[in-house]
């Protein structure tokens, strides 16, 4: 039994300590926002927060989380800059088949927290790692700029 | 405020999802896929649900994948209706005949036709309905029927200034005569139809709470992962499990004619399990089948005779003359590669079949799955939850019955999971095809013009009745039919299956094929001409002025004829297909390596009546991202008879950093509503190869595109 501090909450996960928190989330608790995309990773669809730097949770094992915090897409919003984004998602109608948004707005998030009013460079190099198959990127670069100055 | 996207299966009741909406709170997930929900007092047809309530149910026949298709649908219901568009809940269909594309006549969602298909039953379900609402008001007002209106879910008798709520009306309209032929409105009356309504899918979509297939939660629900024969076609051999089964979490091994399963307690488990597993296969006929033969096989085909798709005017006349050019194109195989990876949840027990998953074709999966289980079709229940993704892969349903084989042996509802590798080597790809064109031209103009396409008939396979005279009706979907109306005209299709590789849909569809090639071409005729790509394009236009109205708008927004700097370029396309007449300018750079920018794109579309503006600007905005991914980078490879690319390691997607800034300009129509999701995707190939011809003189004939010719370190 590991037990993780997410969104605020110690959970208790029956798991091995091997277990990706990608699975851990998904499968053992139920929290289904963070995504499976590719599992080596490629593409930023499992991302998640720890300790406030975005991460690929289908590379961090529980086992090596210890009692750092960890922010899911179910708990961004509790956060006025997490909130932010999801509004400036929505205002912006991003969102097409949504299923990388999660993570997509897991690194906008966890990049506006470091950097309040980033550059276009900035947004190139924390969003990078996200995969949109949809092709929403125009839209994401211009909601993290509205999240940016709302 | 946004409304939802229905209810029930998380508890909710109809009254608290009323005030959830009415309170602002954002919530969606999926009611039961069956009609008749209690409370639907009112159900006049297929499509509307009007409970006492106030709620208006509306049915969604198409499947929501990312294209915005359950907002629009709703709005083309919602606007004939008058139904408050807040109180509006979104319920997908269950399989029935009612629900079938007519397009099509199967339940299915593609090919752009969501909005072409269901425009016209649509409106008059939504009129009809308002209709006997009137009439249930005007008998329970005691007033004439004419002398009533609608409007936000309410009949209003202005004279008494009366009004009643479709909610309160809704048991008396239930027992009014169905209006077989309902007025419907004009566009000058619509409130939702033209206005950029936000969609009511997305926001759980921000949240992590909407339910995708690969989201289904049973209770008890346990995880699997699979493994096929890596080979096309080979069979499972021999298989040791024993180191697999010490795995701890690891609860079953499934091993089928050509797949095996292990199933655990986690889909890690699960995937350890998969991996501890060896497994010999049997890898038949196509294991040595490589790239290099598919191509050579595909290039023997093409040199036979074609079926005709279209004859016109006088062929050798036209050639006899002229100025002759002729050019081969061809295209990859490409993997769909949805973000979502292909999963299915099925609960199967000796007396029923239950499933959860996101598809195109639910009819399909119920029929498939019925045959795999042995049950009658009634006993298998499929739930429909949104889409990660479908772009053509899940309009097949091969997913959902390796599914239902697997839950056959297992105690419980269990969730069957692709790893993305499994996923990308397991597709139903984008056939490679080739083209052979001839134009001849006369006095600056085509008068002559063969198009010969050679490549796998997925109508065939797909759609059979559709597949006539040895003619794929997708293959030749653009050219048989190619905008400029040249007057002496030969189509010809050749069917050329490749071998081993199943082949499939994919986003853009035979169009892709076709206007990469025209389009191409007329850009090569025009330079070899020396007449300016535009001006050539229009001058071949008047019999299509909503296409030339198109480009002159592209070409005024995308600053054609504008200076640019050294190894820059601007390359324009144009197309009518899917009901929608597109053109589109590529700003594309390419460095002395031969590596490209592409900084630009800029789109002008006549799709006919925008139903949902928005939603179609982000359609194309989508398509160009999609058609560029392909063309500047994708293509599946075989070799030993498998999938070479893996993951989006060596299969690569367009990143943020590589996106170009793109713009669309809507032009306004009275037209019948065009088709748009797959549009843009078959817009941009042409419009690049352009811009690259027009930045370095050198002319890409294949995709995707190669680097090595574009630096000049190897002929074209």
């Amino acid at each position: 039994m590991i037990t993780l501090q997410i969104n605020g909450q110690s959970r208790d996960v029956e798991a091995g300590p091997d277990t990706p928190l990608l699975w851990a989330l998904r499968d053992v608790l139920g929290m289904t926002g963070t995504k499976f995309g590719c599992g080596i990773a490629q593409c930023g669809a499992c991302t998640v927060h720890l300790d406030g730097e975005a991460v690929r949770s289908c590379q961090l094992s529980i086992g090596s989380v210890g009692n750092r915090p960890i922010t899911t897409i179910e708990g961004v919003g509790s956060s006025e800059i997490g909130a932010k984004v999801q509004k400036a998602w929505l205002d912006l109608e991003v969102v097409q088949c949504g299923y990388c948004q999660s993570g997509q707005i897991m690194s906008a998030a966890a990049l506006l927290a470091h950097k309040s009013n980033p550059s276009d460079d900035d947004i190139d190099a924390a969003m990078a790692g996200n995969i949109c198959r949809c092709g929403t990127y125009v839209r994401i670069r211009e909601a993290i700029k509205k999240a940016a100055t709302a | 405020m946004r409304a939802n996207v229905s209810a029930e299966a998380r508890g909710l009741s109809r009254r608290e999802l009323l005030k959830a909406g009415a309170a602002g709170f954002l919530l969606v997930s999926f009611r039961m896929p069956f009609a008749h929900a209690a409370g639907d007092t009112f159900a006049p047809n297929s499509f509307i649900r009007v409970g006492d309530d106030d709620i208006v149910t509306l049915i969604m026949p198409q499947v929501e994948m990312g294209q915005g298709i359950y907002t629009t649908v709703g709005m083309i219901l919602a606007d004939e209706l008058d139904a408050d568009f807040n109180k509006v809940v979104l319920q997908h269909a269950p399989p029935a005949k009612e629900y079938i594309n007519p397009i099509f006549g199967v339940q299915a969602t593609g090919g752009s036709t969501s909005v072409r298909a269901f425009w016209d039953p649509l409106r008059k379900a939504g009129a009809s309905a308002r209709a006997m609402l009137i009439e249930a008001a005007a008998q329970q007002l005691g007033v004439d029927a004419s002398t009533c209106r609608t409007s936000n879910s309410e009949v209003i008798h202005d004279a008494s200034g009366r009004k009643l709520g479709y909610g309160a009306i809704a048991a008396l309209a239930a027992t009014m005569k169905p209006v077989a032929d309902p007025k419907l409105k004009s566009a000058k009356d619509y409130t939702l139809i033209g206005t950029p309504v936000k969609r009511k899918d997305t926001p759980d979509k921000t949240n992590g709470k909407s339910q995708y297939g690969i989201d289904a939660m049973p209770a008890g629900v346990k995880f699997a992962a699979i493994a096929q024969c890596p080979v096309f076609g080979g069979k499972t051999g021999h298989v040791d499990d024993s180191k697999a089964k010490t795995i701890k979490g690891v609860q079953q091994i499934v091993v089928q004619d050509d797949f095996v399963a292990v199933v655990g307690d986690t889909t890690w488990t699960a995937l350890q399990g998969l991996d501890a597993l060896d497994v010999t296969w049997d890898e038949g006929p196509n294991a040595s089948v490589n790239s290099a033969q598919i191509w050579e096989a595909l290039r023997t085909a093409s040199t036979g005779n074609g079926a005709v798709a279209k004859e016109a005017g006088d062929i050798k006349a036209a050639f006899d003359g002229g100025t002759r050019h002729d050019a081969v194109y061809e295209l990859p195989f490409l993997a769909h590669a949805p973000m979502e990876p292909l999963n299915c949840t099925v609960h199967y027990t000796k007396d029923a079949c239950e499933v959860w998953t996101g598809t195109q074709v639910i009819g399909r999966v119920q029929e498939d799955v019925a045959k795999a289980v042995g049950l009658p079709i009634e006993k298998v229940t499929v739930h429909n939850l949104y889409i990660g993704g479908g772009f053509g892969r899940r309009l097949e349903q091969e997913m959902t019955v390796k599914a239902a084989l697997i839950a056959m042996h297992v105690d419980g509802p269990v969730k069957v999971t692709w790893r993305r590798e499994e996923d990308m080597q397991h597709d139903v790809y984008r056939p490679i095809y080739h083209n052979s064109v001839s134009a001849s031209v006369k006095d600056g103009k085509i008068v002559g013009w063969t198009h010969r396409i050679t490549g796998s008939a997925v109508i065939a396979r797909w759609l059979p009745p559709a597949f006539k005279n040895g003619v794929d009706i997708d293959a030749v979907d653009g050219a048989a039919d190619e905008p400029y109306g040249f007057p002496n005209l030969k189509v010809e299709y050749i069917r050329a299956e490749p071998p081993a590789v199943p082949t499939g849909f994919w986003r853009g569809v035979g169009p892709n094929n076709n206007f990469f090639t025209i389009e191409s071409f007329v850009d090569e005729i025009a330079h070899k001409e020396k007449v300016d790509p535009v001006e050539f394009r229009l001058k071949h236009l008047d019999g299509n002025p909503r296409l030339q109205a198109a480009i002159q708008l592209v070409a005024a927004k995308g600053n054609w004829g504008a200076p640019l700097p050294a190894r820059m370029g601007r390359g324009i396309a144009a197309q009518n297909a899917f009901g929608s007449f597109i053109a589109t300018i590529c700003e594309a750079e390419v460095d002395e390596s031969g590596e490209v920018r592409v900084h630009r794109l800029v789109s002008a579309v006549d799709t006919g009546i925008q139903v949902n503006p928005d939603t179609i600007i982000a359609q194309l905005e989508g398509g160009l991202i999609f058609g560029l991914t392909a063309a500047l980078f994708g293509e599946i490879t075989i070799a030993k008879g498998r999938v070479e690319q893996s993951n989006f390691n060596d299969y690569r997607m367009l990143r943020i950093n590589e996106a170009p800034k793109i713009e669309v300009h809507l032009i306004p129509s009275t037209q019948h509503p065009g088709g748009i999701g797959e549009t843009g995707t078959t817009a941009s190939a042409p419009a690049l190869v352009n811009a690259l011809f027009a930045a370095t003189g050198v002319r890409l004939r294949r995709l995707p595109i190669d680097r090595d010719a574009l630096a000049g370190r190897k002929p074209v």
